[in-house]
Order: C-alpha cells, then structure tokens, then sequence
C-alpha cells in the first residue's frame, strides 16, 4: 500500500482582529488520515489555547504492514502553531513476504513557526521490519516539541526490527540526528538498548534558548535529560513498558519547567496579547 | 588499505600518549549498573558499540582524511557540526573534544611534519585521528581501522580492570570481532564518500545515559 497525506497550516488574521492558527491543507490517503480535532489531554507548550490548530491522524486500515510505503508532509507556516497527535498506537506488522514496510514523515516548520508532535507509541510486533524515518527542517524562528516511543514487541511477544532515523536540522544547521536499529540481536547489547521493551524521547526545541538546562539531569530509572548542541534539549528514556516510558518522558518534561511541561496550570497562554486571555479547552 | 602500516599501528596503540588509556568508553559505568559482568555480555557490549559508535566515528575520521588531506576546511567544520549532532550526551561531546584535543597535542610533539592546528583547540576526537593518519601517510581505511579498533580494544584493557573476569577470555572476545571490524571499516569508508549530513548516525540509548552516570561519579577508575 502506497500513501501520501499532507497537513499545511498558515497563521490567520480573523475579522475581529485576533489571530489564530489554521490548517490550510489537509489531505488524507488511506491508511493516513489526518482531522482536525479539539485539545485533547496535556500539551506541552500549547496548554490547551484555542488559537493553535489540532490535528490529529487516524489509521485508515490495519498496520502499516510490510510492503507499505506512507508518506506524511507537516508544513507549519509562518508564525503558526500546530498540534499533532494520534488517534491510536500504532502496530507494526509483518508483510505477507517479509517485505519492509516505511513511514516517510517530512516536516518544515516556518520563522515562528511551532509543532508540538505527540504520535502514539509504535508497536513492532514480532516479524515487522519497518523503518520510520523522520527529517525535520526548523526555520531560524521555529520552535518544536517531538516525541516518540517504540514498543518492542506486544505484550509477551519477541520483537520485529525497527529503524528509527530521526534527522533535524535548524537553520539549515545539523542540530539532531540518531539512527536507532531496534529489535535485533545488536540492538540488545548493552551498549544500546540491553533488555528494555521501550525505547523513547522528547525533543524540545526553542531558538530563543528558554529551554536549555544548565546540566544534563539523570531521572529515576533509565532516563535522562540532555542538553543538545544547540537550543535544544533531548529527553531520552528506556523503561520496561509503555507506560513507564512515557512517565519518565513525562519526569523529563516537568524538569523543564513551564511551558514545556504538560498540563501545568498558570502556564502562558500562548499568542496572547496585552488584554486578551485565552479561554483553555480541556 | 595503503600507506605505512607502521604508522597505522602507532596511532592505535592504546599506549599512544594521547589519553585514551584513561577511558573506558562508557563500560565502567555499563559494569556499575551490572550490565556487563562476564566474558559473555563483554562481548555483546563490544559487538554492540563497534556497530554503533564505532562505525559513526570511523565513517567521521574516514571523511576527515580525506578532508585533510585535499584541505577542505569548510568540510572539517563541517564534519564537526555534523558530529555534534550525533552526540546528544553533553558528557560524551566533552569527552570527545577532550580526547581530541590530547591526540592534537601528543600528534604535534611527536614531530610530524604538518602540524593539526588547522582543526582548531579542540576538534572531536575521530576527526582529529582522521587528519593524524592522512599527515602520516594513512589513507581512509587506515583511519577507519584505528577508530574502529579504539572503540573495542579500549573497554577490553579497561575491562580486565573493572570486573573479575579472565583476561585470555577477554582478549579472545577482542579476537573474535576482527572480522566485524574489517567490515565495519570497509562500510566506514564507503560512507565518508557520501554527503557529511548522511553519515551514519547511529545510536546508543544505554551509552547516552551511563556517560551522564559516569560524569558525576566521585569515585571512578576511568574518565569515561
């Protein structure tokens, strides 16, 4: 299977003079079918303000299974802020003749511009060979918040293989790149992912440096805050299941401190004006 | 490979004076958190940093060989930038310009003829390897190698230190990755062919986390 969907939102100036962030393209292919959707649950940086669009994808059909080929394009326009989430975990499934099956996700995000991807985790199941490769390009201005999180395997099942290639560059500058080979005998070594059954991390990045911590800061279990490079900090966790993985993503985030860490009451709404409030969406 | 390989045996030498003898390459911390107790997850933490790690940086000292040598300047800055993108522990990035910096420094008073100043105070440690075995007469597999065997050989001398473990065991566990090694060279230079921003990348969750571990440690055998 074969598919390509796009989402494309631009800044708006509406007739009462407030400006909010709108999806200017949305264009679904089975299995990716994106839908602009109310907020949802905690959202780091955004909390919940009405002005930012919300996207949220859906698997159209099962998978992907091997074989497949999806193909996602994120365009945040300038100065418009964008929230992206899925509806569901997404499974990865072997093909009929052990083909690979990949996710090709592209992203720009304009001068001003900012994303907040929170996809669901990616489940291998045993037999899958997926690769998911994900290239972000930031504008000098762009702001970013992206998480992901593998699964190896269902519950009690061996793991498929997973290629995780996550390239972002800001400014036309390198500012992360990791290729992680998941679910084979290599990947179990100690020196890379050992035993743990999940793999994740949140990448925060914010040009005006209003993130960066001063210290890497280690988290209970195997998770970490690390300062990149450049304006940017990655949370990175392994953790025995999903949900200790995304608590300790989570530890990571409040570490940050507002606004980066999701659902904290007080923080700034975003886009607001002297004398404007903006009403929160639960 | 070409070129002396004399020379090629002096820039691996783990006795070369240039610090590596001090530094685990993340395993004292993998030995603490019981990661590695014996020959049998030795060889799996070796295997598994040769594929990642060690393939990353020999691709990069490959790339800087060759940069060196055709004195592309713009392409080293390059490479370092690109290099510091794949490092996202702040602990290994320091360790990795530390290391450069002594190589710079232990390469300039050994009395080659072309001095690495080109590469600035404190270039990552693979890029700097790659610009000493180019001034040595060393081509882009000959640095490959001498990353590749620093990236295993190292945690092997620093484990006979760390664990109770049989020292011929250990070395047989080394012994037994050669063939990866050569292979892994043989990619390593095919890669550093390629553009400097699809060189390989690949990563380490466990080493990111225990060189952050390590760091803070007060009391340790290895710097890292």
């Amino acid at each position: 299977m074969r598919a390509h969907a796009r989402v494309a939102t631009e800044l708006r100036t509406l007739s009462d003079g407030t400006r909010r962030s709108c999806v200017r393209t949305l264009r679904a292919e089975v299995p990716l079918v994106p839908r602009i959707t109310m907020a949802k649950g905690p959202e780091p940086w955004a909390g919940g303000a009405p002005e930012v669009a919300r996207v949220c994808l859906a698997a159209g059909a099962a998978g992907p299974v091997g074989g497949d080929r999806l193909h996602l394009d994120i365009d945040v326009g300038a100065g418009s802020a964008l929230v992206l989430r899925d509806v569901s975990a997404t499974l990865l499934l072997p093909g009929p003749e052990g083909a690979r099956s990949c996710t090709v996700t592209r992203i720009r995000v304009a001068d001003g511009g900012t994303l907040v991807w929170l996809p669901e985790p990616l489940i291998c199941a045993r037999g899958a060979d997926h690769v998911n490769d994900v290239r972000v390009d930031l504008a000098d201005g762009a702001r970013l918040v992206m998480r992901e999180e593998i699964l190896l395997g269902r519950h009690r099942e061996a793991s498929g293989r997973l290629r995780q290639r996550t390239r972002v560059r800001l400014g036309g500058k390198p500012l992360f790149h990791q290729d992680l080979d998941l679910g084979t005998t290599d990947a179990r070594s100690p020196a890379v992912s050992g035993h743990h059954r999940a793999v994740g991390s949140v990448l925060v990045v914010d040009p005006e440096g209003a993130v960066a911590p001063q210290a890497a800061h280690r988290l209970s279990g195997e998770a970490v805050v690390l300062p990149l490079s450049g304006p940017a900090v990655l949370v990175a966790a392994l953790a025995g299941d999903n949900l200790e993985l995304r608590s300790g993503l989570d530890a990571g985030l409040a570490r940050l401190g507002p606004p980066w860490s999701p659902g904290r009451a007080g923080s700034t709404p975003i886009g607001a004006e002297a004398g404007q409030e903006a009403s929160h969406v639960r | 490979m070409s070129g002396s390989a004399a020379s090629l045996l002096l820039l691996a030498d783990g006795r070369f004076p240039a610090g590596g003898y001090a530094h685990s390459g993340g395993l004292e911390p993998t030995v603490a958190a019981g990661r590695v107790r014996d020959v049998e997850t030795l060889e799996a933490f070796l295997h598994g940093r040769a594929v990642t790690t060690g393939a990353t940086l020999a691709a990069f000292a490959a790339a800087a060989c060759g940069a060196f040598g055709e004195h592309d300047d713009a392409l080293l800055g390059t490479l370092d930038a690109e290099l510091d993108a794949r490092i996202p522990s702040p602990a290994q990035r320091a360790t990795s310009r530390g290391l450069g910096r002594q190589f710079v420094r232990a390469f300039g008073a050994i009395g080659p003829k072309v001095p690495l100043d080109r590469l600035g105070r404190s270039p990552h440690h693979p890029v700097a390897v790659g610009a000493g075995a180019c001034v040595v007469g060393l081509d882009r597999h000959g640095a490959a190698l001498a990353v590749l065997h620093d990236s295993v050989a190292g945690p092997v001398a620093a484990a006979v230190r760390l664990l109770h473990i049989d020292p011929f065991g250990a070395y047989a566990a080394l012994a037994r990755l050669a063939p990866l090694v050569d292979d892994l060279a043989d990619t390593a230079v095919l890669d550093s062919l390629g553009d400097a921003a699809d060189l390989p990348a690949r990563g380490t969750p466990l080493l990111d986390i225990a060189a952050e571990d390590h760091a803070v440690r007060q009391t340790r055998l290895f710097a890292s």
